[in-house]
């Protein structure tokens, strides 16, 4: 098994303090499912928002240690941050489509990626629809305002978005935390569709989600890594004592 | 006890109920009120007159064409320079410059709009008009060009203060999910996040117009007063009189109920009529794209 990302001593500061890494080490296999999970605060999403640099524009007192994508590492300041997150696409908590139709979402990516071939949109339209799950429902009326899709819809168009740039690595922040379970269960095939492609890093929504999911699963707790296990182990005979009361949901 | 309550709250919604309908009824009375004193204006002098290139009102030529476009001409000057720098320094403000850095500046930029008018205007003759007399090298500084640059320092504050709103009420996700596909910073704002408040955008640029035509002090002060046909924008360079300067220039030595008196109150409908033609054309707007993101939601 490959290792896509490799997260050497990460720490992180807020400068409030509110939120940060402590001294992280993670190695995230290609072509699976890697999740985060976790109580809430223990720095899951703070290590999605390393991975494609957004964190550059919050208020990040320091950043220490390394991320190596492909061994090369994303923190060095000479790194190409939108060349960085053309390859690490992320879907968000909640579904923030852009204010286009449903094509313009879509090709949005590839306009700003300098793509000027129009047969190239098309083809990356329906390929990304197809792959989100979201083609059937939407084929039709591709020009349509994507804010009259339902949550659900709007959810796997950002995911489609994403996947429309043909990333390495997806990144999702509880990407099913506001939908109903007939739409999570299409983002989470999707998801089994995607990680044959890509590398997948998740922040699921609950425990549950996390056990369907996973491929590999670490555990955070306030900043700290407390264990990496494939997904089958850590669920089932975790190693540790707080990983087993979060699991069998004794606190959180 | 309980009746005095009821009585109270009697007087309170009467009241307020009050309060609302008088808005409505003094506009309506200055509107008729117009009417009344500006529609005889029609009868009095004939049509082709009235809308002729000649603004001599001591030998009877009422023609008020040259006041519309003075009024024109300093608009739009004062619409060209505060329309993109007011969108600029708002788009700095939300955008780029540093929290602490906004909070200090944008007070400052709404102080300059409680600045009076006829500050401006003195600041104008004394300063900008012989300077560009000089640089320029006119036969006056008292032209369109100066009333329409500090028409445009006007307006610039009314733009800034309501269009950095609009800005900064744009999601913070929304900034993200442009980033995250790879957007970069200026992108995100031309494309994203400026469509996104581009309502509020709208109402900042109408009410920046509909403040810079309205304006008396200032232009009768700077532009030289010159009731002249402007043709283009070549006659920046020229003197040049404004509907509002007008009015206010002669309506204090006109015989009660003359000619002059009535055609002054028909420039004033115009003027009423002209600012209600802009301030309805951007609600129609703001409100087209409202009915269809409500098409859209349901």
């Amino acid at each position: 098994m490959k290792n896509k990302i490799v997260i050497e001593n990460l720490t992180l500061q807020y400068s409030d303090g509110t939120e940060s890494l402590n001294g992280i080490n993670l190695d995230i296999p290609a072509n699976a499912t890697t999740v985060l999970f976790g109580p809430a605060g223990g720095g899951k999403s703070s290590i999605l928002r390393c991975l494609n640099r957004l964190n550059d524009l919050a208020d990040v007192e320091k950043v220490t240690g390394k991320i190596l994508l492909d061994g090369e590492n994303i923190l060095d300041l000479k790194t190409d941050v939108i060349a960085l997150r053309r390859k690490v696409g992320m879907v968000f908590a909640r579904p923030v489509v852009l204010p286009f139709s449903i094509r313009g979402n879509l090709t949005y990516g590839l306009e700003l990626a300098g793509e000027k071939r129009k047969s190239r949109y098309a083809e990356a339209v329906e390929r990304s629809l197809k792959l989100a799950a979201l083609w059937d429902e939407v084929h039709d009326r591709l020009d349509d305002p994507a804010i009259a899709l339902s949550g659900g819809q709007q959810q796997r168009l950002c995911l489609a978005r994403s996947i429309a740039l043909e990333p390495e690595v997806l990144l999702l922040d509880e990407p099913t935390s506001g939908l109903d379970p007939i739409s999570t269960s299409k983002v989470e095939d999707a998801l089994i569709e995607l990680k044959k492609q890509y590398t997948v890093i998740l922040v699921p929504h609950s425990v549950q989600q996390a056990a369907r999911t996973s491929d590999y699963a670490a555990f955070f707790l306030e900043g700290k890594l407390i264990e990496y296990a494939p997904g089958t182990e850590i669920f089932t005979n975790p190693k540790k004592q707080r990983t087993e009361d979060y699991v069998m949901g004794r606190f959180g | 006890m309980q009746k005095d309550l009821n009585w109270r709250e009697f007087l309170i919604t009467r009241l307020i109920k009050f309060s609302g309908y008088s808005a409505i009824i003094f506009v309506s009375m200055i509107f008729f009120f117009l009417l009344k004193e500006g529609l005889p204006a029609l009868s009095e002098v004939p049509l082709g007159d009235l809308f002729s290139t000649r603004w001599y009102p001591i030998e009877s030529y009422y023609g008020i064409l040259p006041l519309i476009s003075g009024s024109i001409l300093v608009t739009v000057g004062a619409g060209i320079i505060a329309v993109p720098f007011g969108i600029g320094v708002a788009i700095y403000l939300a955008e780029i410059a540093p929290r602490w850095l906004r909070n200090m500046l944008k007070p400052l930029v709404e102080l300059l709009g409680g600045l009076p008018s006829v500050v401006l205007g003195f600041l104008g003759i004394l300063i900008l008009s012989p300077t560009l007399r000089v640089t320029l090298d006119l036969p006056t500084g008292l032209t369109a060009l100066s009333g329409a640059l500090l028409l445009g320092g006007i307006a610039i504050p009314t733009v800034v203060s309501i269009s950095e709103d609009a800005l900064d009420a744009v999601p913070k996700s929304y900034r993200d999910a442009a980033l995250a596909l790879g957007a970069t910073r200026w992108q995100t704002i031309w494309r994203v996040t400026l469509p996104a408040a581009r309502s509020g955008v709208l109402t900042a640029v109408m009410l920046g117009v509909g403040r810079s035509i309205g304006e008396t002090m200032t232009v009768m002060m700077v532009t030289g007063n010159a009731p002249i046909l402007a043709k283009g924008l070549g006659d920046l360079f020229s003197p040049v009189r404004t509907m509002t300067a007008t009015i206010a220039a002669e309506m204090g030595e006109v015989a009660n109920a003359s000619t002059h008196y009535h055609v002054l109150f028909f420039i004033g409908l115009v003027l009423f009529l002209i600012s209600l033609a802009v301030n309805m054309t951007a609600s129609a707007i703001v409100f087209r794209q409202k009915k269809r993101a409500e098409r859209v939601l349901s």
